[in-house]
């Protein structure tokens, strides 16, 4: 028995009844043509899908905000222009000619200014904890799955006892151990809870290629261990990793937030960041809800664009869906 | 389509230009099976035969209302017994499928619930359709298993899929269609994922109990040594449409379809010498063309002629036969035995 | 099925084990050392001497280390300096965890109770409306910060429109008797049913606000799964039985989808207890939640080491009952 036959013929029936049918002239003519690549049958799905769009129209709008915000804020983030308003009966102004979202506490400061200037800070947080995370994740997943062994066991451990604490915990844990918060040290938190999650998908996808046939290929022609790591194994692996990227950064985001409002937050304001706005308005918030309304509204829309365009990449990119 | 034959005797199933689309949600629609017609009579075994892609699959998902709703069109008929099992609505058809019809798959490993036990598995047909009790159910469940050849039934009611052999898993199955002892017995490539030696038994099984019953058999397989063993009757399907149906004497000794000899020439003998090659067919389903532009199986096809690439052939007795023998072709291979073509 | 769990034993072991040498690599490296840290600011000279002998701090690191660990395994954990001065630190775990354990237990339930079902639909109605609405919702579940949530239904549930209490656990006024200290499960064995109430209306904000996370999780998952097993062979042959549509949905798809929801809910309790800090924080909960946030803002460490090592051993034990369970209702590992 032809067993190319049998799992076509498998794969006829099972497409049959997963109303996916209409794949099975699709599949003949991707054989045809030769096959399209991966990337490439994943660009064609993106372009047409409207969760992807959507998610990277406000991924791209958050980056522009982030680069241009002192250009489209109305005033800078740190004059007390309404301090003449702020009184027992009225400690948040409300929004007047000129500050159509009022003030952003008894500071008396621009609350629409400081949220566009801190699209700046939320965005350069996200970016270097998941950097720092990645980086962090990519030595010990690296060195898990090429070296295999007692390398493998140790740093699986590790990572196995990371995971076993609560994210924020293990971020509360981190902070505590600099003496005074500050944006760095919130950074490091956070970067270090992402560290066991990068490390993870990096080991999974090294072993499964280690076993497979180019990298067994590449050494049976004698190619050296380190050439094949950083040469096959690892631009291989970067795919489901910057994927993973996306959706980290919604999350290091969302627990920058989180850190602040448990008062481990960076202390200046003087550059707001939404997270710690956010933390600062919950003394506001009987009164002066919309404090904490704008930033988390502001943390809500990016973490779910991040989201978006994360789990539809994720879709593309999986072998299991193309089409 | 109205060269189907009349109903000589009672049929069991008459499938009347069944048309299975594949479609929706924007993209084209395919078209699997493009008006197959065929009768079962009861006790009779009928083999649906064809390479993968070829729609005999669909044809008996869609006998079974098993084809998934949405986006795809089944029209024509399928009449069992006197009702249109088409026009049934999801209830009505329960009622039918696992009592008076019933299915068998191609992997047996995949086709059983990895969770659940052997024996409930066979019990849970025996209490949707015939009322039993649990406990009932699961005695005459270690009946079945015996009949069907499974050694120590009773240890193997309370053991689950991974642990019973490939031909076992397969027994199983069988087990659980004939449980009901339904009139109609549909089987989708039963053998084709065991191992050799495996395949003979299942397929002597299979014999052995549609003999007893009486049992209505649909064989759906791309082997025609299966069909040798078992059938009556053949349907031979290409790009969904029956391009050669006769009875199995005929279908072995006078093949016209070059299709069908196409198929018959791929399979190996032990009486050919060593240097004859295996008569493969060039391409595969894959590129076949829609029968509007003329006949499906042309690019393939040895003996097609200019007016195979334009013209769709007609479904049509062939002349040269002495019983009914139909077939779909322009220019058949030569009658041997019968006056020259 | 018994050497798995001997297996499994040993790994938590081992984990745990990991836990206590970080936790003491970390206690070493705080700034103005452990002393310090664990005295806090009412640190005189003589306390600091004394705690400094009984820790060791004279002899090698290895022998600091055992002490640690005898003094862990022994339950001495130290005093509280904060969170409730003077007290043990161990004490007021165990007198704060029932708090969590309920809130936890009622959040679960929640997120199960409405994630498997909405999966299960989403999946079977795939692209449908429902499905798109509802793979909407939980992404918006992800990017919602938990202690936000909390805020708007404090604010809008307690504050605005006055349904519920705004904060703690019970209210002032009332004078129940408490036995297990579970307050919903006290009011039902001292026949309080009052009491049972009032502790129920404390607990459906703060935990829908925690149910968030978990139910974004489940869902998805559930939905995945039901997605793949409904095009599962098997699930075709229950079809071709005639089988009724119940008994297709509960044998045949449900048990086999729920396999992997059932590992998820294992590893949702790290993500649980996140969600207490926050949201026990909001709500003013006094919880292990509470108390941990109080402990980190306030360095108290001598708690901070309890409830850090206990949410280590409470994620350890859950999922290795999570992989019994698993075992229990997957064959394939049971019989192997």
């Amino acid at each position: 028995m032809n067993p190319m036959q049998r799992k076509k013929d498998r794969i006829d029936a099972l497409a049959a009844t997963a109303g996916a049918a209409a794949d099975i002239p699709d599949a003949g003519r991707v054989s045809d043509s030769g096959g399209l690549s991966l990337i490439g049958s994943a660009w064609l799905r993106l372009r047409r899908d409207p969760v992807f769009l959507i998610g990277a129209t406000v991924t791209l709008l958050f980056i522009l905000l982030a680069i241009f915000a002192p250009l489209l804020a109305p005033h800078n983030g740190h004059t007390a222009y309404l301090i003449k308003e702020v009184s027992a009966d009225n400690p948040v102004p409300g929004g007047e000619k000129g500050f159509p979202l009022g003030a952003d506490g008894q500071t008396g400061r621009d609350l629409l200014s400081r949220l566009i200037l801190g699209s700046r800070q939320t965005l350069i947080v996200g970016v270097l904890a998941t950097l720092a995370g990645l980086c962090g994740g990519l030595v010990l997943g690296t060195v898990a799955g090429s070296l295999g062994g007692w390398a493998d066991t140790v740093v699986m451990r590790v990572v196995d006892v990371m995971l076993s604490l609560p994210s924020l915990v293990l971020a509360l844990a981190v902070a505590t151990l600099f003496g005074k918060p500050s944006q760095w040290t919130l950074i490091i938190a956070i970067a270090i809870v992402q560290v066991p999650i990068f490390a993870r998908l990096l080991r999974g996808s090294m072993l499964t290629q280690r076993s497979s046939d180019h990298v067994l290929a590449a050494r049976a022609l004698g190619v050296k261990r380190s050439a094949i790591t950083f040469r096959h194994m690892l631009p291989n692996s970067l795919g489901p990793v910057l994927v993973q990227a996306t959706l980290v950064l919604a999350t290091a985001i969302i627990e920058a937030a989180a850190l602040s409002f448990l008062g481990l937050g960076n202390p200046d304001d003087s550059s707001p960041e939404w997270g710690q706005m956010l933390g600062q308005a919950q003394q506001y918030f009987d009164i002066a809800p919309r404090l904490a309304f704008w930033p988390a509204g502001c943390i809500v829309v990016v973490a779910f664009g991040f989201t978006l365009m994360g789990e539809s990449l994720r879709e593309a990119l999986d072998p299991r869906n193309r089409r | 389509m109205t060269t189907a034959a009349p109903a000589k005797t009672e049929t069991l199933l008459a499938v009347r230009d069944l048309v299975v689309e594949f479609g929706g949600r924007g993209r084209p629609t395919f078209r699997a099976v493009d008006g197959v017609s065929f009768d079962v009579r009861p006790g009779q075994t009928v083999g649906l035969v064809g390479e993968s892609g070829c729609g005999k699959s669909v044809t008996s998902l869609a006998i079974m209302g098993l084809l998934p709703k949405r986006g795809n069109k089944v029209a024509g008929s399928a009449t069992y017994d006197g009702t249109d099992l088409l026009t049934l609505d999801d209830r009505e058809m329960r009622d039918h499928r696992g009592r008076d019809i019933a299915m068998i798959f191609q992997d047996p490993l995949s086709s059983l619930n990895p969770v659940v036990s052997i024996g409930v598995q066979v019990a849970e047909v025996l209490q949707r359709h015939r009322g039993m009790k649990k406990s009932t159910a699961i005695a005459e469940s270690r009946d079945l298993l015996d009949q069907v050849g499974i050694p120590d039934p009773a240890r193997r009611l309370k053991e689950y899929p991974h642990q019973l052999s490939g031909g076992m898993r397969q027994r199983a199955l069988i087990a659980m269609a004939l449980a009901c002892k339904p009139r109609l017995l549909i089987a989708d490539e039963p053998t084709t994922a065991l191992d050799v030696t495996i395949q003979a038994q299942i397929l002597n099984l299979l014999k052995e109990l549609v003999v007893d019953s009486g049992t209505a058999l649909i064989m759906i397989t791309h082997d025609l040594g299966v069909v040798a063993g078992l059938c009556d009757e053949v349907n031979v399907l290409y790009g969904g449409r029956i391009v050669e149906t006769a009875s199995r004497h005929e279908v072995f000794a006078r093949p016209r379809h070059p299709y069908t000899t196409g198929l018959l020439g791929s399979i190996p003998r032990l009486d050919g010498s060593r240097s004859e090659q295996l008569a493969a067919i060039p391409g595969s389903v894959a590129d076949n063309i829609p029968w509007t532009s003329g006949c499906a199986f042309a690019p393939r096809c040895s003996r097609a002629l200019e007016v195979c690439r334009s013209e769709a052939p007609p479904l049509e007795q062939d002349p040269t036969a002495m019983e009914e023998h139909t077939l779909r072709c322009h220019n058949p291979n030569p009658a041997e035995g019968g006056e020259p073509a | 099925m018994l050497r798995f769990i001997v297996r499994r034993l040993l790994q938590a072991v081992l984990v745990m084990f990991i836990v206590s040498a970080l936790l003491f690599a970390w206690l070493r490296s705080l700034p103005g050392g452990p002393v310090d840290s664990l005295l806090g600011e009412r640190a005189t000279p003589a306390s600091r001497a004394a705690l400094s002998k009984q820790l060791g701090m004279d002899q090698p690191l290895l022998v600091q280390y055992w002490h640690f660990l005898d003094n862990m395994v022994h339950g001495r954990f130290g005093t509280s300096t904060q969170v409730q001065t003077g007290a043990d630190a161990l004490h007021i775990f165990f007198q704060r965890l029932p708090a969590t354990v309920e809130l936890s237990i009622v959040a679960i339930v929640i997120a199960l109770a409405t994630a498997i079902p909405l999966g299960y639909f989403a999946a079977k109605r795939h692209g449908g409306l429902l499905d798109t609405g509802s793979v909407v919702l939980s992404l918006i579940g992800v990017a919602v910060p938990v202690f936000f949530l909390a805020f708007v239904l404090k604010y809008v549930f307690a504050i605005k429109l006055g349904w519920l209490p705004p904060s703690g656990r019970q209210s002032a006024d009332l004078d129940a008797t408490r036995v297990t200290n579970f307050y919903v499960l006290d009011g039902l064995l001292t026949r309080e049913y009052d009491a049972s109430w009032d502790a129920i209306k404390h607990l459906i904000l703060p935990a829908i606000a925690l149910a968030s996370i978990p139910f974004a999780v489940i869902f998805r998952i559930t939905r995945a799964s039901v997605l793949e097993v409904l095009h599962e062979d098997y699930v075709r042959t229950a079809e071709s039985k005639g089988l009724t549509a119940r008994i297709i949905r509960g044998r045949h798809v449900l048990h086999n989808a729920m396999l992997p929801v059932v590992t998820t809910i294992g590893l949702q309790v790290g993500g649980l207890l996140t969600g207490a800090v926050l949201t026990e924080t909001v709500f003013a909960y006094p919880g292990l939640g509470d108390a941990l946030a109080q402990a980190f803002s306030q360095r108290d460490y001598s708690v901070l080491q309890v409830l850090i090592t206990m949410a280590a051993l409470g994620y350890v034990l859950v999922n290795l009952l999570v992989d019994i369970a698993y075992a229990i209702i997957d064959p394939r590992i049971r019989t192997r």
